[in-house]
């Protein structure tokens, strides 16, 4: 499957192995299957965009790679390693969905884009360097004038930017972020994309759960649809945006996924692009 | 300060120090996991360690440490593990310690509840040397628990999610904070008292919340309306002959209504300074609940 997608001709893919990889990767939410059996790869240098309705399992994907659901089957890699045994998450970012719910005390921002940095220190002890990385993740979001203020005060989307720093002050080599365009304004929204853009250029790696791709179209390498906990379309990002077309209800029976590769179409496969695919994305607009 | 001059009011005023400043610093990490009311559990079940202690002839401030240790730390498990009845544990841990305590002082030779009362409501008179000892052994655990991992602390209460992908041993840290917990609760008994214990971990910081703006300012306040409050309500019980216990929790609400009613119009000027000037890219946050709705209109 790896294989097939290579052809798109991405740059950037060197002999290295994936950065995420996961293999038939199934997870439950009570009683209920909400993967069921996903393959997901992703290489060095890749900005891979997960996207899907509500639902669809996109969220519990993305948690699984980091531990926070477990898989009941299939296998999960981080650089590399098995996730059970992987440690070294400083070179890992995690933005989770903003939620409204906070800590019972108020704190900064500084305070808690430090709380990144944690798992560069030692103990917890902060040095010159990691002051710095705090700041300078800070800057990165434009948020350094901000940096006394208490978190409690901040719009949404200067929320989701206090999040993003704190993944960005571990300096990690993966950033994961679950729906960080979700709720936030215009103008948080580019500069988010410029942020993220920055990243890319710099070599990080990105896997992002999104609604819509919005303002980060133009980073995306590849996008993978879910749909009922299964691989819908594993490609580039659909282009077309805003069309009507309702034929989503051919694949995917009700327990595992269908063999991925056979039922799903490509959209660079055809030209006028007048796939279900693509139309299913429409919606999400 | 002719106060100073008796012994057992120099132990009492060392003991309501290292209260004032052990209670605030363990509880601002409770108040921020919205477990303000975890001191009051341990409370009851150190109960049961006092009576142990009476009836086996031991400390009862040790057998009350290791009694609360035990019970902060089921008080963490039946979170973890415990789902909806988790609660109903809870309930049965906090009245069976209570009832244990009743029970075992009963039983002890030549106890009675008047026994207990001194450790449920504070008292000046009875913190004995050998408390001394253990009280400043404890609060020294707590501090350097509460000082040396703050950072890690807060993490953890603020985002235990995201602590946890940071590669921070959350689990052993809650319950490390339980435990810390747990002891702040005996270095407290004797001169609060069991069952006013917690109060003297959630005010001071409800109080200090109203004028700090960041976790280590709020801190701050809070150690500093601690040790206030301990220590007039110490000096106010030796000369008005009040219990301490009472006293001190009174003086913290106190201090708590005092600041809100001067941070009431500190926060309407702050208010005020934000509405002056706007923040950047407000228009737009109308037109995404829009585009929102729309999805769900689509039925995807």
């Amino acid at each position: 499957m790896t294989d097939g997608e290579n052809t798109m001709d991405e740059q950037g893919t060197t002999a290295e192995g994936p950065v995420i990889a996961m293999r038939g990767v199934r997870a439950d939410l009570g009683p209920r299957p909400v993967l069921r059996g996903i393959d997901l790869t992703v290489r060095r240098g890749e900005v891979v965009a997960l996207l899907g309705a509500n639902g669809s399992g996109k969220s519990t994907a993305v948690r699984t790679v980091i531990g926070q659901v477990p898989v009941t089957a299939g296998v999960i890699e981080l650089f590399g390693t098995p996730r059970r045994a992987f440690r070294d998450w400083a070179r890992v970012g995690y933005v989770p969905q903003r939620t409204t719910a906070a800590g019972g005390v108020t704190a900064t921002v500084t305070e808690t884009v430090a709380s990144g940095r944690l798992s560069r220190t030692r103990f917890g002890l902060f040095r010159r360097a990691d002051h710095a990385a705090v700041r300078r993740a800070l800057e990165l979001v434009g948020m350094a004038d901000r940096a006394k203020d208490s978190v409690q005060a901040l719009s949404g989307g200067q929320h989701q930017r206090v999040l993003i720093a704190r993944a960005l002050a571990a300096e990690p080599e993966l950033l994961i972020m679950d729906e960080p365009m979700a709720g936030v304004d215009l103008a948080s929204q580019q500069v988010l994309a410029r942020t993220l853009e920055e990243q890319v250029s710099a070599g990080t790696t990105v896997l992002l759960v999104l609604h819509e791709l919005g303002p980060l179209e133009p980073l995306i390498d590849r996008a993978v649809v879910l749909r009922d906990g299964c691989v819908l379309h594993d490609g580039p990002p659909p282009k077309a945006v805003g069309q009507h077309s309702p034929k989503l209800s051919t694949s995917s029976s009700s327990r595992g996924c269908p063999q991925p590769g056979h039922d799903h179409v490509h959209p660079h496969d055809d030209a006028a692009g007048a796939g279900p695919i693509r139309t299913g994305l429409g919606l999400l607009n | 300060m002719e106060l100073l001059d008796y012994a057992f009011m120099q132990r009492a005023l060392l003991a309501a120090v290292l209260v004032g400043v052990t209670a605030p610093a363990v509880g601002i990490h409770l108040v921020q996991r919205r477990q303000a009311l975890m001191g009051d559990g341990i409370g009851h079940v150190a109960m049961t360690g006092v009576g142990l202690g009476f009836l086996l002839g031991t400390s009862p401030v040790w057998m009350a440490t290791l009694l609360s240790v035990v019970g902060a730390v089921l008080m963490e498990l039946i979170r973890w593990y415990g789902r909806t009845r988790g609660d109903i544990a809870l309930a049965m841990l906090f009245y069976g310690g209570m009832a244990g305590g009743v029970m075992f002082i009963n039983l002890a030779p030549g106890g009675s509840n008047a026994n207990l009362t001194s450790y449920l409501f504070g008292s000046l008179s009875t913190v004995a040397p050998s408390d001394v000892t253990a009280i400043c052994l404890l609060a020294a655990f707590v501090v350097l628990v509460t000082l040396g991992l703050h950072r890690q602390l807060f993490a953890v209460g603020q985002d235990e999610e995201f602590a946890r992908v940071t590669g921070l041993p959350v689990r052993a840290l809650n319950l490390l904070t339980a435990v810390t917990a747990a002891v702040t609760v005996t270095v407290a008994m004797r001169v609060v008292g069991l069952l006013l214990v917690s109060a003297l971990m959630v005010v001071p910081v409800a109080a200090a919340q109203q004028l700090g703006r960041s976790f280590a300012t709020t801190l701050a306040i809070a150690v500093a309306i601690g040790v206030g409050v301990t220590l007039g309500g110490t000096v106010t019980s030796y000369y008005q002959d009040v219990p301490p216990g009472a006293t001190i929790v009174l003086l913290t609400i106190a201090a708590f209504v005092v600041l809100t009613a001067l941070a009431a119009p500190l926060a309407r000027r702050r208010a005020r300074a934000l509405a002056a000037a706007p923040p950047a890219g407000d228009p737009a946050e109308c037109a995404i609940p829009a585009t929102r709705a729309a999805d769900g209109a689509a039925g995807v």
